[in-house]
């Protein structure tokens, strides 16, 4: 399993990098090996609002659905919209094509409360 | 704790990923549940397929007693040859789907769904109609070799000749040394075989039709293939199509209820419900709009729910998203529109012809 150091991570499987103002957002390599091969993105539209721990949206796979949580609250400012068509991308590219939607966060205090590496890691390990 | 089967380690060893499915812990994928249906659509899958259970009629009373239990015509069919029906109860609910294979007019063997191998076990003994009726699940095990390569790479590796086991027939034989019933049946829609076998010999079996189907490219495949396989043929699947609670009127089996064959449970019920007409059916469907239905999700129309979906996916060699619902009759009709309700929004489907899948010419 891949987790990247300098991402940030919630319990529910989804990842968040800071990009200077926008915190975008994905699911880990351990939601998408979970999941098996997804077949079906829905996202939220540009300009949506989003509430930390609320479904932004959901990632289907061939036998399952699982919702996608968001990691703080905000404003959509970008959906990466090619996934819709090619969203088997998740699953290739899971922390850089993969992405989902960046937020432009109303408060950005409810960072400090995401996971980092080593607490996520210990997290999945728990998990498994 | 969950059953498993003789080949439990072998999926294990083959990084199958494993979940409990009628109470047995089964492989679901191992590569990839997209990858899996590709090889059985395109090259040769090889399914452990245990779970099912077999219930065994015996004896100069075992055809006329399975015949009183069962909705299709057991005397259409010759020695060597399977047939496909329902076991039903007296109001015409589906006790279970079921594939009987007639050796001979006093050896009847029933392949039943995992889930139900104790219900129906039960439900036969009761109705046993003088034939020595035997559970003999725990003395089977079944691999399911399906795709358009299967018949040439199991020509490869047993002594039956398969030009003469035509489809739904089946004949002993073995296979890499090891004794089989070798059936020309499956639920994937391609040409295959299902191999019954003893647990003990399974693993073998396994392991030497993989080494053997290597350069054919066959792919050990999990259950989850065999869902979207079934659905793109539009195969029911009981406990989501159907239960104790439907008929197989309305699921769509009229066509293995043979009501004037003579008597058998469940049929003066389905007789009457032939003449009073159905007040659902099971049909199937295509979404026009964006996402995937899914078990249990409402069909609706004018903001009314009307009925339910009982399976979905999106199909893997279709690439639309298909599903079965149960909807009015007034809406079963191929070209009928009406909305699937995904997370509290309407999406366009319509009624298509089955199955979604057509087998490729060769």
């Amino acid at each position: 399993m891949n987790f990247p150091e300098d991402l940030k991570y919630t319990r529910e499987h989804e990842w968040a990098r800071m990009k200077g103002t926008k915190v975008v957002v994905g699911i880990t390599d351990f939601a998408q090996d979970s999941l098996g091969d997804v077949v079906y993105v829905e996202l939220p539209a540009v300009g949506d609002e989003v509430k930390r721990g609320e479904s932004f949206g959901v990632v289907e796979s061939t036998k399952a659905v699982s919702e996608l949580f968001a990691p703080v609250s905000g404003k959509v400012v970008e959906v990466n919209d090619p996934l819709v068509e090619a969203p088997e991308t998740v699953n290739e590219d899971p922390y850089e094509e993969g992405w989902m939607i960046a937020i432009e966060p109303s408060d950005p205090k409810e960072l400090a409360d995401l996971l980092d590496v080593k607490a996520y890691t210990a997290f999945v390990d728990e998990q498994e | 704790m969950a059953q498993r089967t003789p080949l439990y380690d072998a999926h294990v060893r083959a990084g199958a990923r494993i979940v409990e499915f009628a109470g047995w812990d089964m492989p679901v994928q191992y590569a990839g549940i997209l990858e899996e249906h590709a090889a059985v659509r395109t090259a040769v899958g090889l399914f452990d397929v245990s779970h099912m259970g077999e219930v065994v009629f015996r004896g100069p009373r075992a055809l006329a007693a399975l015949q009183a239990v069962f909705t299709n015509d057991l005397s259409t069919v010759a020695d060597g040859q399977a047939q496909y029906g329902c076991l039903c109860r007296e109001d015409g609910g589906i006790v279970d789907d079921v594939v009987v294979y007639r050796r001979a007019a006093d050896d009847l063997l029933v392949c039943v769904n995992a889930g139900n191998r104790q219900k129906d076990y039960e439900w036969l003994a009761a109705h046993a109609g003088g034939a020595d009726v035997k559970n003999e699940s725990d003395d089977w095990a079944q691999l399911a070799l399906q795709g358009p390569k299967a018949a040439a790479l199991l020509q490869h590796c047993c002594d039956v000749n398969l030009s003469a086991v035509k489809t739904y027939r089946f004949a002993p034989g073995k296979v890499l040394g090891q004794d089989c019933l070798v059936a020309r049946t499956g639920y994937t829609g391609e040409d295959g075989f299902e191999l019954f076998c003893r647990p003990a010999d399974a693993t073998a079996l396994w392991d030497g039709l993989l080494e053997q189907g290597a350069a054919e490219g066959i792919r050990p495949a999990g259950l989850g293939c065999r869902d979207s396989l079934r659905l793109e043929m539009a195969y029911r699947l009981y406990g989501s199509d159907m239960d104790d609670a439907t008929t197989p009127l309305e699921a769509g089996l009229a066509w293995v209820v043979k009501l004037d064959k003579g008597e058998f449970i469940g049929r003066d019920a389905l007789r009457r419900q032939k003449e009073a007409g159905l007040s659902r059916k099971l049909v199937g469907f295509q979404l026009t709009g964006a996402g995937i239905a899914r078990h249990g999700y409402p069909v609706v129309q004018d903001g009314r729910t009307i009925g339910v979906v009982t399976s979905g996916t999106k199909s893997p060699s279709l690439g639309t998203s298909i599903g079965l619902a149960y909807v009015p009759p007034a809406l079963a009709a191929e070209g009928s529109t009406f909305a699937v309700d995904i997370r509290g929004r309407p999406v366009a489907a319509k009624v298509v012809k089955t199955p979604f899948y057509t087998r490729q010419a060769r």
